[in-house]
């Protein structure tokens, strides 16, 4: 069944995106107006669950790629939205039929809505996640031989550029410079896909899981009930830690926000290390979770999602773990998005404290 | 001896102060002028302890004047929000997420212009100065008396602001006022971008404002410097409010609980301030307002100030009371209260009608309250007790017990002992703490710059930024023992050699008044 989202339902959306973003995704804030300005423009955006998709469909990822701390300052617009589906759409010699999110996260799954509204093409309930991760091909189409390719880009002054290459790790070795060159903050649309191949790789009905969590906060601060509770009971996860934040180092020399947060509770210190999403929580030297599960920081009260870049000294927050889609934890998964792969030596720990055996 | 002074929206409290000693402590309504409140409060002063203008080496004055007129739309001047950043960021112009009515009420005109940088410095768009001179054009067409600029990554490089700013001031002359964005707030375009309109729309105000605090503190015989409180409790001179007034947008609630550790001797607890229409809960932690982690929306606009977390609920002194339901608020008669509640011989039910009528405090003429049933009486201020039991329960950050401070004229309304917190601590001059926290005088310590943190050495770098933002803050004239850190901001700088981050630091601490 399909739904409609309008001006109103941004807000939950963009809420529950910045839950399942790990940290990571930008900020919600900024792609919720600029979903909502679409809106406003173009009127309401039709969300087509994945088993209404007819086989001959053609669907793209629309997505920002860059610094989230520069999209906070450099504001996206639409006209860089729309080129980049055109650009690809003119490599293709085809119209596209459905956009996607690549990834749930603030801004990831709040420009799709966008793109949909300005493009006028209905916006697929799912995403190529079920959570955030900092690089282009850490998803699961990959896992099923979509590639990203051909990958179009476009920036705030009206270059456009389309990529063809021979696999995942190039699309994104080479867009990754022209973003940086282009001012850390570009609008691409990529991973063209058939109505059969979305069905079988992507994430299944994550914009209603966003916008009812989104839902779910909402009606747990009416009722004076405790947000972070009814998160952890939707997502079947647990609640690892509560605390304060007292330390945030941060490096972006490679184009992340690479760091690590410390935060001081009872009985010990929960440490997180991220590159743009939380990847690993340790508390004092036993690994607690990793990636590919889900480490998400919320505001210890509110039940506010905090992205990684605004996480601060001072702040009371609770972190919760929760389950990823199972097929990233096949082997060849982890290979992809497993913590060997971001750099912690440590096997892969579950979003309830397992470790998998060491291969 | 200093003086410090609370300009409220209903009272003007003020006290005398020799060091930490009160020596005397007022509390009078705030008049529609301003001035008149101050020296009535000045006056009421020198009748408990008699004293000269020139005995006065300082008057310290918090108001909430510049938020209220804010949240109270009124009294804004007509402004512009120029922003340099084209061709980026014209989906999300300036003002895009605002309420319409506070954009009206500050007749909004809002400009996109060439310029801006990118995150490394880089020019987005070279300054036109001919596109700048047309907007200069409309918004004097327009009638608009006060300009923000804005530019993207000005934190990063703020020439373009400058530039752009001296285009302005030669087209609309020194009249208009310009408030620049890299000078209010950090990184968050948006965010920084409506704290500099605020400012902006409050900029006549706040010359209106100054003139009356500093005419009204003269005419009384006072020659001494006038301080105003800024958010995080230091002071700022009277010239710097005049062109920063959002600076004092939080001192209300940083005065009260400040106020309330010193008189209470307590440095980690919650305060509950009653005033005449809230009720506002807070949590000191170390002596400090424990500050809000999200970003903090002031009358329904975003912005990224550092404010204490205070909740606020519809309770105070003159709140009304409905005689059905038994509930209180959030209506209010405000600064009417004493020609209004029935004590005073108006005809409306107060919650300090109750008050007296239950016997918790002596106000007016507890005859006219009398006639009002105990068992109503009883109801309303169990109900009020409730509330604000819940409030506090909500705002603390464990499940351990922590002591509850009551400052504030309407905190007669408070009972003895709050449900599980116990005894509700009333120090001496309760009513009055807020002019009390205005009085404890802080000074700060700031260190702003670009580091080369070495691999490995960023413990070292960090330690000795926290040593110099100190030693600036001792230097200043605070208190050794008395200095803390209270704000710390490391942002890496992407693409530059030697891993560079700028450090943003700033330290406070009491100065020594008597010295």
């Amino acid at each position: 069944m399909s739904w409609t989202i309008d001006v109103d339902q941004v807000r939950p959306l963009a809420r529950g995106a910045a839950i399942l973003g790990t940290g990571g995704g930008g900020d919600p804030y900024i792609g919720s107006l600029l979903a909502a300005q679409a809106i406003r423009e173009h009127g309401p955006v039709t969300v087509v669950g994945l088993d209404e998709l007819g086989d001959d469909a053609l669907v793209v990822t629309a997505a920002m790629m860059g610094a989230p701390t520069v999209m906070v300052e450099k504001l996206p617009n639409l006209d860089e939205v729309v080129a980049s589906v055109r650009a690809l759409e003119h490599v293709l010699g085809r119209t596209v039929s459905h956009v996607a999110c690549a990834e749930v996260g603030g801004v990831n799954s709040t420009v799709p809505v966008a793109a949909a509204a300005a493009l006028g093409v209905p916006l697929l309930d799912a995403d190529g996640m079920g959570r955030a991760f900092p690089e282009l091909q850490m998803v699961l189409p990959t896992l099923y031989g979509v590639t990203a390719s051909p990958l179009s880009f476009a920036d705030d002054k009206g270059n456009t550029g389309v990529l063809t290459t021979v696999d995942n790790t190039w699309t994104e070795r080479i867009a990754r410079v022209a973003c940086v060159e282009m001012g850390c903050s570009v609008m691409i649309a990529g991973f063209p896909m058939s109505g059969a191949q979305a069905r079988e790789s992507l994430v299944r009905g994550s914009l209603s899981t966003c916008v009812g969590l989104g839902e779910e906060i909402a009606a747990a601060r009416a009722e004076h009930d405790d947000p972070v509770r009814r998160i952890v009971e939707r997502l079947g996860g647990r609640e690892l830690f509560a605390g304060k934040v007292v330390d945030v180092e941060r490096a972006t020399t490679t184009g992340f926000a690479r760091g690590r947060a410390r935060i001081e509770g009872a009985g010990g210190d929960l440490v997180l290390e991220f590159q743009n999403e939380h990847l690993l929580a340790r508390h004092d030297d036993r690994v607690l979770v990793t990636t590919p599960d889900l480490i998400i920081v919320l505001e210890h009260d509110t039940g506010e999602a905090i992205t990684t870049e605004g996480l601060r000294y001072g702040q009371r927050v609770r972190v919760v773990a929760a389950p990823a889609d199972p097929r990233w934890h096949s082997d060849e998964a982890l290979a992809m998005v497993g913590p060997g792969y971001f750099g912690y030596d440590v096997a892969p720990h579950r979003f309830d404290g397992a470790a998998a055996v060491a291969a | 001896m200093h003086i410090g002074i609370d300009v409220g929206g209903t009272n003007t409290d003020a006290v005398l102060m020799a060091g930490t000693t009160v020596l005397a402590g007022v509390k009078k309504s705030t008049s529609s002028d301003v001035t008149g409140g101050i020296v009535d409060a000045l006056r009421g002063l020198r009748e408990q302890h008699p004293f000269d203008g020139g005995q006065v080496s300082a008057v310290m004055i918090g108001t909430t004047h510049f938020i209220n007129a804010l949240v109270e739309a009124r009294r804004l001047a007509p402004t512009a929000a120029l922003r340099l950043g084209l061709p980026a960021t014209r989906a999300l112009p300036p003002l895009v997420d605002w309420p319409e009515k506070l954009s009206e009420a500050i007749s909004a005109r809002t400009y996109l212009a060439h310029g801006g940088y990118e995150f490394d410095g880089r020019p987005i768009s070279p300054l036109d100065p001919d596109e700048l001179r047309r907007h200069a054009g409309d918004m004097a067409a327009h009638g608009v008396r006060s300009v923000a600029i804005s530019s993207v990554f000005s934190p990063v490089n703020h020439d373009l602001e400058l530039r752009a700013a001296e285009v302005l001031r030669s087209e609309l002359g020194d009249d208009v006022a310009i408030s620049l964005s890299h000078e209010i707030g950090r990184i968050g375009l948006l965010e920084r971008e409506n704290a500099t309109v605020i400012n902006a729309a409050l900029r006549e105000l706040a010359t209106e404002i100054v003139d009356g605090l500093t005419s009204a503190v003269r005419a009384e015989g006072i020659a001494a410097p006038i301080f105003l409180s800024q958010n995080d409790g230091t002071l700022m001179d009277e010239d710097y409010v005049r062109r920063y007034p959002v600076a004092t947008f939080a001192s209300g609630p940083t005065n009260s609980m400040r106020g309330a550790a010193s008189t209470s001797g307590l440095e980690t607890c919650a305060v509950i301030d009653v005033g005449g229409t809230t009720a506002d809960v807070g949590l000191l932690v170390n002596g400090f307002p424990r500050e809000t982690t999200t970003d903090v929306t002031v009358a329904g606009v975003r912005t990224n100030f550092r404010m204490p977390d205070v909740l606020s609920l519809g309770i105070g002194g003159g709140s009304l009371v409905d005689e059905q339901t038994a509930e209180v608020g959030p209506q209010s008669v405000g600064y009417r209260l004493t020609s209004e509640a029935l004590v005073f011989g108006g005809t409306t039910l107060t919650a300090t009608d109750v008050a007296v009528a239950a016997g918790r405090a002596e106000i007016g003429d507890p005859g006219r309250v009398a006639h009002l049933d105990p068992a109503f009486v009883d109801a309303v201020l169990k109900r009020v007790a409730q509330r604000v039991e819940e409030t506090v329960d909500r705002m603390r950050t464990s499940a351990e017990r922590i002591p509850v401070v009551a400052v504030g004229g309407g905190s007669v309304l408070l009972p003895d002992t709050l449900g599980e917190f116990g005894e509700v601590h009333r120090p001496g001059h309760y009513s009055v703490a807020n002019a009390i926290g205005a009085s404890i005088a802080q000074v700060g310590g700031e260190v702003d710059k670009i580091y080369s943190i070495a691999p490995g050495g960023r413990e070292d770098a960090l330690a000795a930024v926290r040593q110099e933002t100190v030693d600036k803050t001792i230097a200043a004239g605070a208190l050794p023992e008395s200095v803390k850190l209270v704000d710390f901001d490391e942002v890496p700088i992407p693409y530059l050699p030697g891993n560079a981050t700028r450090i943003r630091a700033k330290a406070v601490g009491d100065l020594d008044m008597e010295a």
